[in-house]
């Protein structure tokens, strides 16, 4: 386990807001994975704020991809790596929640179909922020975005945001996560992990973004943590066919008192929040319903 | 010592590339290139070829993987067709944008809607703008000599521009031939070791791929189009020394053949070529001057080439396999811009669509037809070839 984080700064120096959650997941897990890393980023947030010529803010090997394409680059760098014997790096992806649900998963499935030696890290800030605040395929029901401005007809987000961690799970992937900025030394141990895994790893990292949800720049990490206590977001691992929860949450706390902190919720009608609730309850259920199914199948093993 | 072999266009290919070493092949099946692919694939399974072979879920993953890869300077090879070279569209620019040499062959199919897997050249020729270099081939041996020379053009630095090998679908890759393979010694004389400066290494970071002001972004835009032109001459000079090396040449941009007294020419590109030059001779030998211009690369185009082959001869035929929708095909459109000081009567013949047989009856009446210009029959500039119904 990690002691000290590197004190170079491996990205540094871009044009993120105030309170960026996704930044900050980006800087962390490169002072994890250190100097020896490829680094693959689509269009999205962190290219359009780390990537103007010639302010370049990355210290580690970087490039964009097309938008559709970081599994695909991702794979590219891991061949070539290979065949010049370069065996001591690391090979990691920073997507959007667009740009990993969305445009770039097919390429994302082909990238953990093929099994190769890269990590995948979706940082999660539940719309397209970087074109301004457009919804996604991990835009959470009932969210205002500027496509689903919410009204008499449209009402917010009717999506029930894609499970991408068991999408990725069912491919088998080596190692799966799911983490938080709110939770920074669970997240920074699931990238150290990853670093060390044979094999391709996913990390989903939820990651707020001030400008998209409507809360004050200095309320990311806060923010992030009541999502967890509430039960909207969990802590989960997938190694080798097991699903494992990390945090055992005895009593919610409050969904209201998460969503109307955030002006993008804060046309919900009581209606919506018990629809929420229920998706809430629905995905508990389900992830230790996994927990517990792999438990008794490694017992009876 | 040459080796003779009897193979396919898409044989040709693999031939070609195996010689040139490739470390990583990314590739998504489509007809007609799917025997290039096998036929690497084994290499590589038989470790004839030392190469990571990936398997990827599309050509849009196809093309961005073998990016990936060779920003690491490592040579790589890929290779689509028709509908797989259209959703690499965007990737396409991608590479030429960010300088990347990569080398790729198309087997030249036609675009869906209606679906034909048959030849014709309406895939390439819309991504002309692309920033790509395009080649075009005439026969199996052509084939396998571009695609070697390809590596060292688009590796060239000062060129560093994707190559295109353009291949007629079944008429080419589908079609044996006797061949002469290089001896791998040729080979390892013509083409330099993959070496890529600015490439990304671990000791000497890079940020790649990245978005610039209107300001930069012109001055990028004219740094790729001087490369493209700068080609012009790397082009020759290579063609020159493969010559040297294994004793075939082709002669640049675009070669003529009995062009020099020719009144009338007809300009070709691909495969057709050969059946042009065998009418060719057959009208010569009936006294009549009449000659082909045989277009091998469509970027950068052969504008000086085109004036000089064709400066006796004041009616042009330009037959191809594509049509721009509400003007002319695009050969057509290419060719008038280079002779619009020329002064000769330029006719566009539109064949082959969606692998249409064009035969020697069809380029013996485009011949008679040229020459009633002068007998003052008013021929339109835009015909469709073999139109029944």
């Amino acid at each position: 386990m990690l002691k000290n984080l590197d004190k170079e700064e491996y990205f540094y120096g871009h044009k993120g807001c105030g309170g960026c959650g996704g930044s900050l997941a980006v800087r962390l897990a490169l002072k994890v994975l250190g100097k020896n890393t490829f680094v693959v980023v689509p269009a999205g947030c962190m290219s359009a704020v780390g990537f103007l010529y010639p302010q370049l803010s990355f210290g580690v090997n970087a490039l964009i991809s097309p938008f559709a394409s970081t599994g695909a680059m991702l794979s590219g760098i891991r061949a070539a790596a290979n065949a010049l014997d370069i065996k001591d790096c690391n090979v990691v992806g920073f997507a959007g929640d667009g740009g990993t649900a969305d445009i770039g998963l097919q390429a994302l499935s082909g990238a953990i179909d093929r099994g190769d030696r890269i990590i995948y890290i979706c940082y999660d800030n539940e719309a397209y922020m970087n074109t301004g605040v457009q919804q996604s395929g991990l835009t959470p029901y009932g969210a205002r975005t500027t496509t689903t401005p919410p009204g008499d007809y449209i009402h917010g987000s009717k999506n029930n945001k894609k499970d991408m961690f068991d999408i990725v799970a069912a491919h088998n992937i080596k190692y799966a996560a799911t983490a938080s900025i709110g939770n920074i030394p669970d997240y920074i141990r699931k990238v150290e992990k990853a670093k060390n895994i044979k094999g391709t790893s996913y990390i989903h990292v939820a990651a707020p973004c001030p400008t998209g949800w409507g809360i004050d720049s200095s309320e990311t990490v806060s923010i992030a943590k009541e999502a967890i206590h509430c039960g909207l977001w969990y802590l989960a691992e997938y190694e080798d066919g097991v699903y494992k929860l990390n945090h055992e949450v005895r009593e919610y706390a409050s969904i209201e008192g998460y969503l109307k902190k955030q002006s993008r919720f804060k046309h919900l009608t009581d209606e919506d929040i018990e629809i929420i609730q229920k998706q809430r309850d629905r995905k508990i259920n389900l992830i230790k319903r996994k927990v517990k199914n792999y438990e008794k199948i490694l017992e009876n093993q | 010592m040459n080796n003779r072999v009897f193979v396919s266009g898409d044989e040709a290919i693999a031939l070609g590339v195996k010689l040139a070493k490739p470390k990583v092949i990314a590739a998504y099946p489509i007809t007609p290139q799917t025997i290039v692919v096998e036929r690497l694939a084994e290499m590589v399974e038989k470790r004839e070829l030392e190469a990571e072979y990936m398997y990827v879920e599309s050509e849009h993953s196809a093309l961005a993987a073998v990016m990936g890869a060779s920003v690491l300077g490592v040579r790589t090879f890929t290779a689509t067709s028709s509908q797989g070279l259209l959703y690499m569209a965007e990737v396409l620019h991608y590479a030429s944008g960010g300088r990347v040499p990569l080398v790729m062959m198309n087997a030249n199919r036609s675009v869906a809607l209606p679906w034909s897997i048959f030849g014709d050249q309406r895939d390439s020729l819309s991504l002309l703008d692309s920033g790509w270099i395009q080649a075009y081939v005439e026969d199996a041996q052509e084939t396998l000599d571009m695609v070697i020379q390809a590596y060292a053009l688009a590796e060239n630095k000062n060129v560093l521009t994707p190559v295109m090998v353009n291949l007629d679908g079944f008429v080419l890759t589908h079609t044996y031939e006797a061949i002469d393979i290089p001896t791998e010694e040729q080979v390892e004389k013509f083409l330099p070791e993959f070496k890529l400066e600015g490439k990304m290494d671990i000791n000497a970071p890079k940020n790649l791929f990245f978005s610039s002001s209107p300001s930069d972004n012109i001055r990028f835009k004219l740094q790729q189009h001087q490369a493209m032109e700068d080609s012009r001459a790397i082009i020759k000079e290579l063609d020159r020394q493969y010559e040297e090396i294994t004793g075939r040449g082709y002669g640049g941009l675009a070669t003529g053949y009995r062009t020099e007294d020719a009144e009338s020419i007809i300009i070709t590109l691909g495969s057709i070529t050969g059946l042009v030059k065998d009418v060719v001779d057959a009208l010569r030998s009936q006294g009549k001057r009449v000659g082909v211009v045989k277009i091998r690369f469509m970027r950068p185009f052969p504008e000086e080439e085109l004036v000089e082959l064709c400066k006796n001869a004041d009616k042009i035929g330009v037959l191809e396999k594509d049509i721009s929708f509400g003007y002319h095909g695009t050969v057509y459109t290419n060719v008038a811009d280079a002779l619009k000081a020329e002064g000769k009567k330029l006719i566009n013949y539109i064949a082959g669509l969606g692998g249409q047989n064009i035969s020697a009856d069809d380029i013996c009446n485009i011949f008679s037809q040229l020459q009633s210009i002068d007998t003052g029959v008013n021929v339109p500039t835009l015909n469709f070839v073999g139109v029944k119904g």
